[in-house]
């Protein structure tokens, strides 16, 4: 059994003295059960915000990007705001299935799956709002490199929005794949407790017909590793690409080399928050207590604590090379964020972002559940303003103060955004209701080696 | 003939026996086809069978068809011509040399017709006066197109037609003459020999006529004045190229002040060119003046001066110089500078001039002999400027003699005074007195909504006229368009009301071949639309006791808080209030669209509680003032504007209109019901209200923030004295660790393309030649079909300008202490705080004008990031924009260090939610066919006119030649609208063309090189001509 051997003074990662049957009846249990009260409601409202931003994004659609708050001096500020933070969000993700995969973090086991539903959710929303903050959506076709009846016609390979393109469609299929392969045994395992003919029908499909042979498993591994390998450069590249939407600027403010770590720090820091926040209720409402522990929160919250102060050494390294750069309008445009016009956003993105995370270094706030969900989003609404400073500040005071102005969203910004959010949240319940939100089939390579039964015994027998 | 016609309906007929041509012939009715013989065969039928491959191919092309036939776009229907006009060609625009003489406006221009549609005015350089178009006149070819126009003659409110009412009105003249019963003709200020000869002959005929002139903005004064100190009712002329100072007491002689059209000479003495012994000279204008004007932003010194103050400088200026002694006293400050001011003067002597624009018959006095004393060059006392001729005391007494009953009969012409009249409800009740009222009116306005009778004139690209704006130089108008709607001009109405059978045409042309033209021909003064004829007038000075002016003027008194009534360049005296173009055309100081204000002065603001203030968004707003002059009140907006004369506030006229007007020009008040005794000048209550005013600012930032490479100025002493480095040095950068300029190709990053070869268009600002008028605005707005979005959007900082002209104010007294206390700001706190205080203006500011459009860079920042390359750079050196390939991603306007792209957030045509020209057939009859109108959802911005480069490089290929010389010049709207000269376009890398030859000067520098964009627009180095010697 020495496959089976794990340190004893490391913390179990299955609690309640789990069998391998348990597992699978404690994770099928809320895709073959029905849904309670509270899920409808919440699916409700969900839905309700859903619609109103469907509404006021055919509102825009049908009469003109006049109906945001942009200006002559302001060309985004919502939109891209809220597509840098959506695909932010889906960061963590990829690298908790691909890169703690590649460091054979067992944690993971608990949390990918959902985390990899969190990414594909919020990249859906994220890829919207490069297409609705469009003058002309119709035409978006444009930017694919499409052969044309033009002549030379092409797509201009220099400008970092044809990038995000390629960036974000390549980041949504590998998710989508990476996602689904994971999902396989788990689709198998429902399929298989099925007893409503629909239903068995259904997780047939869509498991591929797993048969859960040895050779399924070992192709299982290997596409594993393999999409992990390429899923990991997917983490630093798609929010270094995003930041370069800023970076490869001229504008004072978003011409700034520390951009691409600094966005991927922001990245894997929101991403986290926004899987604390949802697992946190979803261990509750779905009784996983046994499964995404307070160990599983706790080091969620060390990561947020670490990439916090990479994000607050990046905030700090920009104020020092504006002063250093003696470039005056750079040094203006940092100035005009801490004390400007929108000084309240800076110093809410800074305690949100810098201040709060900081917390995490007292062990008891790191483990308290309350604490962990307050500072979960805390930390997304930083990060949400984060992207509206560096966005809104830097434009509305750019180089000639003649165009100096100011932004007001309307409410067709925000009804947009709340949108996204309800339309996000639809997804994420009806998965929590039809996946295996937990990766069973992982979770059982650990039982014996985590599983704090097992621990027992091995403590007891040695 | 005709009923032997025969009518062939196909050769076939020709062979007579055959069978389809007895058929159509002897059947009237086709046979049916014979359907029912295989329909009625049920067997036959089942049996056929269509199989799978046939159903396929019917299936794939009746969704084919379906498909394509839904594809179908609208259908806009051209006609073209069936017989084509004489010298119009499709494509091919014709210009008209033509004059405008509004009343207010008076200038000698070109029309340049499309297809026999006058779509835009440039100017007419053959003319020797008057020869800019300001903004105004660039825009009245939209007022052409004014869909509230009136369409015919009215009675009464009712439709009626000319016969009628020629009948009625002849029939009335003709009894009122028996009865000898005064007839007036209120007209404006005709500069018209022909309208004078045909008054002169109509009071011939009915001798109860009398004739009045009124201006609405009145210079009587000025009027009363030199026909007291020579003899005759007219205006000097003034050079201003002549002098070397220039002192203005409240005269905005850049602005409308008498007629206007004086920068052109201004402009040439303060462009400073180095001569063989690389000194420059530059005149030095000195402004004494109480609101901020255009004249005031463009001086050397300015002095803030009330009112009243400015009387009694006057005064005293006169005292130095004549050496009457004028003991009233000013604040010691002001005094030192007034002696300053009237030394200089006595230094320059002839080359010094002053003017002033106080409403005072003593203060006009002053200044002519003033002029006299020093022998003024710039002052032409020979040359009489004929553009203002109001009476205002016939004009009071007229209301007088309405109410009295003593005028029974008016006629009007050209004057709208139930708008423009201090006194209107005198005028009304008067009116409606009178037995019968004409009044000659291209609108349904105030005046003609009182008077009985309204005949609706042409508009003047409709209409025949002739001028002579200055004594022996004469201008035509001629019609670029028949008449659109049933008018008729005032003046052939007068030659029918008296029985003549001419026309105007030909009274002109009459008139002009016995009188003017001295046998030089008609169709060349035609063609030209100017002649000047060799008579010189001479004007004797009359003698007359200048002292007692100098008395009565320094004697006056202020009376509390003093208003000063002044005329913006948008509107003007408000005729053309209804034009949307100068409506959204913003102030030039104050940069505000769409509205008047009451100008108040910091402090005065504070004391009176009155308050500007900026919403979430970023648009400004205040609260309101109610302020009273002679018991008359009206609750007006306040804009608190820096090098407001303390004590003084002020308010323009042109706005508050309501009669013919689109609800969305309906804005602002009527400050002519202030406008008392014709007085500019009037003391005033003022006490604040609560009330929230809406403005729609496009400028919501006043001041420069220190930085000095945005606009690079220095004074004429060290430009004179120091190194091009001194004063015009570029930014440089650590080019592994040496100091190297960012204009060097060693801290390009990019690979220079060959430029050398075909046409490379640079466009040259001088902003030493630029006022701030704002001529180029218009002409851009015209020429470029750019949209109006109207108020709010405005307000929303949504503005389409393509071309702007920023104004900035000093923080500190000037530009060169603000980059100083920029530059000497050590530590975080220190920076926080001296930001703070830069972002307000200082009271008495430097100002500065820089106008800004696309910089066509050419390593442009906008093209970099455009993910469909919709911008690209053009072989000739033109940023493009492929309007048909834009998504409209802004990532353009973001990276755009000038901000100078536009979007179009909106449909702006036909689109019931922007009313303004653009969603009606009349207004959009303006557009130029050369220029696409942009759809929503599109990035928009300065092309340099491509349309009109490429056209002349076209013509001159097809003519086999190359390009001449200054051609290019008038191709962009904005560079052939400046007649100042500070906009200079044109090419290159032909070395001889004057661009290329501006670009060589040392004054020349980039807009923010340090950025590396590389514009293809240049700026000059402002001259401050401000060293105290």
């Amino acid at each position: 059994m020495a496959s089976h051997y794990e340190a004893p003074i490391r913390k179990p990662l299955v609690t309640g003295n789990k069998s391998y049957h348990d597992v699978s009846v404690d994770i099928s249990n809320a895709v073959e059960g029905k849904a309670n009260k509270q899920w409808w409601i919440v699916f409700s409202i969900s839905m309700t915000l859903f619609l109103w931003g469907v509404g006021c994004i055919i509102y825009t659609i049908s009469t003109g990007i006049g109906v945001w708050g942009l200006n002559k001096t302001v060309g985004w500020a919502w939109d891209i705001t809220n597509f840098v933070w959506w695909i932010g969000i889906g960061h963590a993700g990829t690298l908790i299935s691909a890169v703690l995969l590649l460091f054979r973090q067992k944690w993971r086991f608990a949390i990918n799956r959902s985390a990899e539903a969190m990414t594909i959710f919020s990249v859906i929303q994220a890829g919207l709002f490069p297409i609705i903050h469009m003058g002309r959506p119709w035409l978006g076709f444009y930017m694919l490199p499409i052969p044309n009846i033009y002549g030379s016609l092409w797509v201009n390979f220099n400008s970092p929005l044809l990038w995000d393109v390629f960036a974000i469609s390549t980041y949504l299929s590998v998710s989508l794949v990476f996602w689904w392969t994971g999902l396989l045994p788990d689709f198998a395992m429902i399929r298989d407790r099925a007893v409503k003919p629909f239903q068995k029908k259904i997780y047939s499909l869509v498991s591929f017909g797993w048969s859960g042979r040895a050779k399924d498993w070992q192709r299982f591994e290997e596409v594993s590793l393999v999409l992990a390998g390429l899923a990991t450069p997917l983490v630093l590249s798609v929010h270094t690409i995003v930041s370069f939407d800023f970076a490869t600027s001229v504008i004072p403010g978003w011409h700034t080399t520390i951009f691409p770590p600094y966005f991927v720090a922001g990245a894997i820091f929101s991403g986290f928050a926004m899987v604390n926040t949802l697992l946190i209720v979803m261990r509750k409402v779905s009784n996983l207590e046994n499964y995404i522990t307070i160990q599983h929160i706790e080091l969620m919250n060390i990561v947020i604590m670490i990439t916090g102060s990479i994000v607050g050494t990046a905030y700090i390294t920009e104020l020092f090379i504006a002063w250093y750069s003696g470039v005056e309008y750079e040094q203006y445009a940092f100035l005009n964020r801490a004390t400007g016009p929108y000084w309240w956003a800076y110093w809410s993105m800074m305690t949100c972002n810098v201040f709060s995370p900081q917390l995490m270094w007292f062990k008891k706030l790191r483990t308290s559940i309350v604490f962990s969900f307050i500072i979960s989003i805390v930390v997304n609404i930083g990060m949400w303003f984060e992207r509206f400073v560096i966005i809104v500040t830097s434009l509305h005071r750019d180089y000639l103060p003649s165009s100096w102005t100011m932004f007001t969203p309307t409410f067709v910004d925000i009804g947009i955004f709340l949108g996204t959010i309800g339309f996000f949240f639809a997804l994420f319940l009806l998965y929590s209701r039809t996946f295996p939100v937990i990766s069973q089939a992982e979770v059982k390579t650990i039982l014996k080696t985590s599983g704090d039964n097992y621990k027992k015994l091995r403590d007891k027998n040695g | 003939m005709g009923n032997h016609k025969k009518y062939w309906k196909s050769e076939i007929e020709l062979s007579s026996d055959d069978k389809m041509i007895d058929d159509i012939k002897n059947k009237e009715f086709v046979d049916k086809l014979p359907s029912d013989l295989f329909l009625s065969d049920q067997k036959h039928l089942q049996n056929t069978n269509t199989n799978r491959r046939d159903f396929l191919k019917y299936l794939g092309f009746s969704t084919a068809a379906a498909t394509l036939a839904s594809c179908e776009g609208p259908v806009n229907r051209s006609i073209p011509y069936v017989v084509q006009p004489e010298r119009i060609i499709p494509g091919i625009a014709n210009y008209y040399a033509t004059s405008i003489a509004d009343g207010y406006d008076f200038a000698n221009v070109l029309v340049k017709t499309r297809e026999g549609r006058p779509i835009k005015i440039e100017n007419n350089s053959k003319a020797e006066v008057k020869s800019s178009a300001n903004a105004r006149v660039q825009a009245s070819v939209l007022s052409m197109y004014d869909s509230l126009r009136l369409k015919g003659p009215m009675h009464e409110g009712k439709e009626t037609n000319w016969n009628e009412l020629n009948k009625n009105i002849i029939d009335e003249l003709e009894s009122m003459k028996v009865n000898n019963s005064p007839v007036v003709l209120l007209t404006q200020t005709f500069a018209s020999p022909s309208t004078s000869k045909i008054i002169k002959d109509f009071k011939r005929k009915y001798p109860n006529v009398k004739h009045i002139i009124y201006d609405a903005i009145s210079e009587s004064t000025a009027l009363d004045a030199f026909e007291i100190a020579y003899g005759q009712r007219a205006l000097p002329s003034y050079d201003f190229s002549y002098a070397d100072v220039i002192v203005s007491v409240g005269a905005d002689f850049l602005g409308d002040w008498q007629g206007g059209g004086h920068d052109l000479g201004y402009v040439k003495g303060r462009i400073p060119m180095k001569d063989k012994k690389n000194k420059a000279k530059m005149s030095k204008h000195f402004q004494l003046e109480s609101n901020m004007t255009i004249s005031g932003a463009n001086a050397d010194k300015r002095i803030m001066l009330t009112p009243t103050q400015q009387k009694i400088a006057l005064a005293k200026i006169y005292g130095y110089i004549s050496g009457y002694s004028v003991s009233t006293k000013l604040p010691e400050n002001i005094d030192l500078s007034i002696k300053k001011v009237a030394e200089s003067l006595i230094k320059a002597g002839e080359k010094g001039i002053i003017i002033t624009g106080i409403d005072d018959v003593d203060a006009h006095l002053l200044t002519y002999a003033i002029n006299d004393l020093l022998g003024s060059l710039s002052y032409k006392k020979d040359e009489l400027s004929l553009i203002r001729k109001g009476n205002d005391k016939e004009v009071l007494k007229l209301i007088k003699d309405l109410n009295n009953g003593e005028v029974k009969g008016i006629i009007m012409c050209g004057v709208n005074p139930v708008y423009t009249l201090a006194n209107s409800d005198d005028f009304i009740s008067g009116i409606k007195k009178a037995n019968f009222s004409v009044c000659f009116s291209m609108k349904n306005d105030e005046t003609a909504g009182t008077s009985k009778w309204v005949a609706a004139t042409p508009h003047y690209f409709e209409s025949w006229g002739d001028n002579e704006m200055v004594s022996s130089n004469y201008s035509l108008t001629q019609p670029t368009i028949r008449p659109l709607f049933d008018t008729m001009q005032f003046q052939d109405c007068l030659l029918k009301w008296m029985d003549s059978d001419m026309n105007f045409y030909d009274f002109i042309k009459d008139n002009w071949e016995t009188n003017i033209l001295n046998n030089t021909g008609w169709n060349q003064a035609l063609h030209d639309g100017v002649f000047k004829s060799k008579d010189k007038k001479q004007i004797k000075k009359l003698s007359y006791n200048y002292n007692v002016s100098a008395n009565k003027l320094s004697s006056s008194e202020s009376l509390g808080l003093e208003l000063v009534l002044y005329s913006k360049t948008g509107l003007g005296d408000g005729q053309q209030a209804n034009n949307p173009w100068l409506q959204e055309f913003p102030d030039p100081i104050t940069r505000v669209s769409w509205d008047n204000y009451l100008t108040v002065s910091k402090s005065d603001a504070k004391e009176l509680g009155l308050k500007n203030y900026n919403v979430s968004n970023g648009a400004l707003d205040s609260n309101y003032a109610n302020i009273t002059a002679k018991g008359i009140s009206l609750k007006v907006p306040v804009i608190i504007q820096p090098g407001q004369a303390k004590g003084s506030v002020g308010l323009a006229f042109g706005y508050g209109k309501t009669n013919a007007m689109k609800k969305e020009m309906q804005v602002g008040v009527n400050a002519y019901r202030l406008y008392h005794n014709f007085n500019s000048f009037q003391s005033v209550e003022i006490e604040s209200s609560d009330d929230n005013h809406e403005f729609a600012c496009v400028q919501l930032h006043n001041t420069l923030m220190g930085r000095g490479d945005i606009i690079k100025e220095t004074n004429l002493e060290i430009f004179n004295t120091k190194d091009v480095e001194k004063w015009n040095s570029v930014t440089k950068v650590s080019l592994n660790h040496i100091e190297t300029p960012v204009n060097s190709p060693d801290v390009d990053i990019w690979d220079e393309f060959d430029r050398s070869i075909g046409h490379h268009f640079n466009l040259s600002i001088d902003l030493n030649a630029c006022t701030g008028c704002g001529a180029c605005v218009i002409a851009c707005h015209a020429e470029n079909n750019v949209p109006v979005v109207g108020k709010t959007e405005v307000r929303r900082s949504r503005d389409m300008h393509w071309l702007r002209i920023d104004r900035y104010y000093s923080s500190k007294d000037s530009f060169e202490e603000d980059n100083n206390k920029k530059d000497a700001i050590s530590g975080l706190s220190d920076s926080l705080s001296v930001f703070g205080e830069m972002e307000e203006p200082s009271t008495n500011p430097q100002v500065v004008f820089q106008p800004v459009m696309c910089q066509h860079c050419n390593h442009a920042p906008c093209e970099t990031v455009c993910p469909v390359a919709a911008t690209s750079h053009g072989r000739q050196g033109q940023n493009h924009m492929a309007y048909n390939r834009c998504v409209g991603t802004r990532y353009c306007a973001n990276n755009c260090p000038y901000k100078v792209r536009r979007f179009n957030w909106f449909l702006y045509n036909n689109n019931d939610e922007f009313d303004f020209n653009m969603n009606d057939d009349l207004g959009k009859m303006v557009l130029n066919p050369d220029v696409v109108v942009r759809s929503r959802g599109v990035m928009e911005k300065c092309s340099f006119c491509i349309q009109s480069t490429q056209a002349v490089i076209l013509k001159a290929k097809r003519e086999g030649r190359t390009v001449n010389k200054g051609e290019f010049n008038d191709t962009c709207a904005c560079s052939a609208a400046c007649s100042t000269g500070a906009m200079k376009f044109g090419d290159i890398n032909d070395k001889e063309s004057e661009v290329s030859v501006l670009k060589e000067s040392d004054r020349v520098y980039h807009l923010l090189e340090s950025v590396g964009t590389k514009p293809n627009v240049f700026y000059h180095v402002k001259v401050r001509n401000t060293d105290e010697t």
